[in-house]
């Protein structure tokens, strides 16, 4: 895929492919303007069918051309998580909010009941359903947004930095919410984010983009390495200590991706 | 100076979101206010440059007290740089977003010339000077955000969120850019979440919870501080969490950033041989 914004000198993204499986949890992290956004825009359509600018490519979600359908449509396949929930809830109460898809869909009342009630329950919002979105919290209204997308029962779920405007209590229980939607339901999960430190154990595998393409794709503990880093990239700070310490002069057989890898590596070597 | 005694504040009609808040932040002193959604963190900087006036209590700025002020006398001794550029941001360009307030205090064509180039270097931004701020990235819009309070250089300068949506090197030029404002005598407060920024710049970081200050204690003092943590909605920064899984072997959880955990590590070796 290549697409250049109306107005814009250059492409924000140049020859992009990825080829992403069910049931991936992918991150997708560059450097700031690097394209990752517009990748995001491109998965359910958005781009090129609501931004104006320059398509060239084809992109397929489970065999479906996204040129060929609509946003609408694409909704009940690819749904889309942003930065602040503030612009994804509009309702008088949650779960007005949450029902909104489906019943835009044409669902029947108990299908659209059945739906409702299920992404409640596994975004842990049952007990607020009746509250009015702007009566919760950051981390709640973030739940409610996921929900709200759940609810449509996508096979794909994009999210783009969604717990930055979260304190930190609350956006690690967002990201175990989105990892158990990966896990127990087998949702597709791409995330964009910066802070590698607070994903990296969710993920499976790890995009880095910068300027306009894609510099490196695979697991995260063959992603984090020196080109990642002089790309400007900031690999997660135990991956950075480990790597202080290998220049020290200690030696241990892989560099750790998180805490726990570190935590056991550090026992070992501090008990031998 | 900026002071606050027995400070409250409610919004017309609703319960108070600051209930009594007593703090002095001294000229040069690098601060960040932290705590959960909602603790009144913004709330509480408004009242700083007057754009929100106590409900009780009083907030002085160098003495004086902010109800016998305007927030355009009290805007140029103190800049506030919003959470989202786009409730800030209304130029054709990013240049004549930073030349706006310059006109507006009067400065002559040559000298605003000179401060918005010297602020568009700064900040990494004079290829965009003749762009539009709406076709700019997130990040870069809020560098834009940024450099239009700094442009006009005012004595305090408060940022909300600053490193949502930017990328790494972004933020250590932020953190680079603020050791640098505060070696020229200005106050910095943060609002931020963040506290793997936190763990690496050390600021003194004010917590609130539910409109109470419930800890002001410096960085590795504070983020290594579990229950208040828990109470603050905080989390450890990654490396803190690592060496407090690791304080039976005698590593401290007081380490929160890469250096200081690398240097533990290499004297409990040490310790060992």
């Amino acid at each position: 895929m290549t697409f250049t914004y109306t107005g814009a000198p250059r492409p924000s993204i140049e020859d992009v492919s990825i080829d992403i499986s069910r049931g991936e949890f992918v991150v997708v992290t560059g450097p700031s303007g690097c394209g990752k956004t517009t990748v995001c825009r491109c998965l359910n359509g958005l781009i090129p069918n609501f931004y104006s600018g320059d398509f060239s490519g084809e992109l397929f979600v489970d065999d479906m051309n996204v040129k060929e359908h609509t946003t609408a449509e694409m909704a009940a396949h690819v749904g889309l998580v942003f930065q602040n929930p503030d612009n994804q809830l509009f309702s008088l109460s949650v779960e007005r909010d949450v029902a909104f898809g489906p019943e835009n869909m044409g669902l029947q009342r108990d299908e659209t009941r059945k739906r409702v009630d299920w992404a409640l329950d596994v975004t842990g919002m049952t007990a607020l359903k009746d509250k009015p979105p702007y009566e919760l919290s950051g981390g709640q209204q973030q739940r409610a947004a996921i929900a709200a997308v759940l609810a449509m029962q996508p096979k794909v779920i994009v999210l783009d930095e969604p717990t930055s405007f979260l304190d930190p209590k609350s956006a690690l229980e967002i990201l175990e919410v989105i990892s158990n939607l990966n896990k127990r339901i087998g949702i597709t999960i791409i995330l964009v984010e910066h802070r590698l430190d607070i994903v990296s154990k969710h993920a499976n595998r790890v995009i880095v983009m910068d300027d306009g393409k894609i510099v490196l794709d695979g697991a995260p503990r063959n992603v984090y390495g020196e080109q990642a880093r002089l790309i400007g990239i900031g690999l997660p700070r135990v991956t950075t200590l480990f790597n202080l310490l290998r220049k020290d002069g200690l030696q241990f057989p892989r560099t750790p991706t998180t805490v726990d890898e570190a935590a056991q590596e550090l026992r070992r070597m501090l008990s031998r | 100076m900026i002071e606050t005694q027995g400070l409250k504040f409610a919004y017309p009609g609703s319960s108070e979101v600051l209930r009594g808040i007593d703090l002095t932040i001294n000229d040069g002193e690098f601060v960040a206010i932290m705590g959960e959604n909602g603790a009144g963190k913004t709330t509480l900087v408004k009242t700083f440059n007057g754009l929100l006036q106590p409900t009780a209590g009083r907030v002085t700025v160098d003495g004086v007290d902010t109800r016998e002020s305007s927030v355009a006398r009290l805007s140029r001794d103190v800049g506030l740089v919003f959470q989202n550029p786009d409730h800030q941001l209304f130029s054709e360009t990013v240049r004549e977003e930073l030349a706006f307030s310059l006109r507006n205090f009067g400065y002559g064509e040559d000298t605003i010339g000179r401060r918005v180039t010297t602020i568009l270097e700064t900040l990494d931004l004079s290829r965009y000077a003749e762009s539009s701020p709406f076709i700019l990235s997130g990040g870069e819009r809020k560098r834009v955000a940024l450099a239009a309070v700094l442009v006009w250089n005012p004595k305090h300068i408060i940022l909300d969120e600053p490193t949502i949506g930017q990328d790494y090197q972004q933020k250590d030029r932020l953190r680079n850019f603020i050791i640098q404002l505060n070696a020229q005598g200005k106050t910095v407060v943060i609002i931020t979440h963040d506290v793997e920024f936190v763990a690496e710049c050390r600021p003194r970081i004010i917590l609130l919870s539910k409109g109470l200050v419930i800890g002001d204690r410096p960085a590795d003092d504070l983020l290594s501080d579990g229950p208040l943590l828990e109470r603050g909605s905080l989390t450890r920064p990654q490396i803190g969490e690592l060496m407090n899984q690791l304080r039976d072997f005698g590593l401290p959880d007081r380490a929160i950033d890469v250096y200081s955990a690398e240097q533990a590590i290499l004297e409990a070796l040490g310790r060992k041989r």
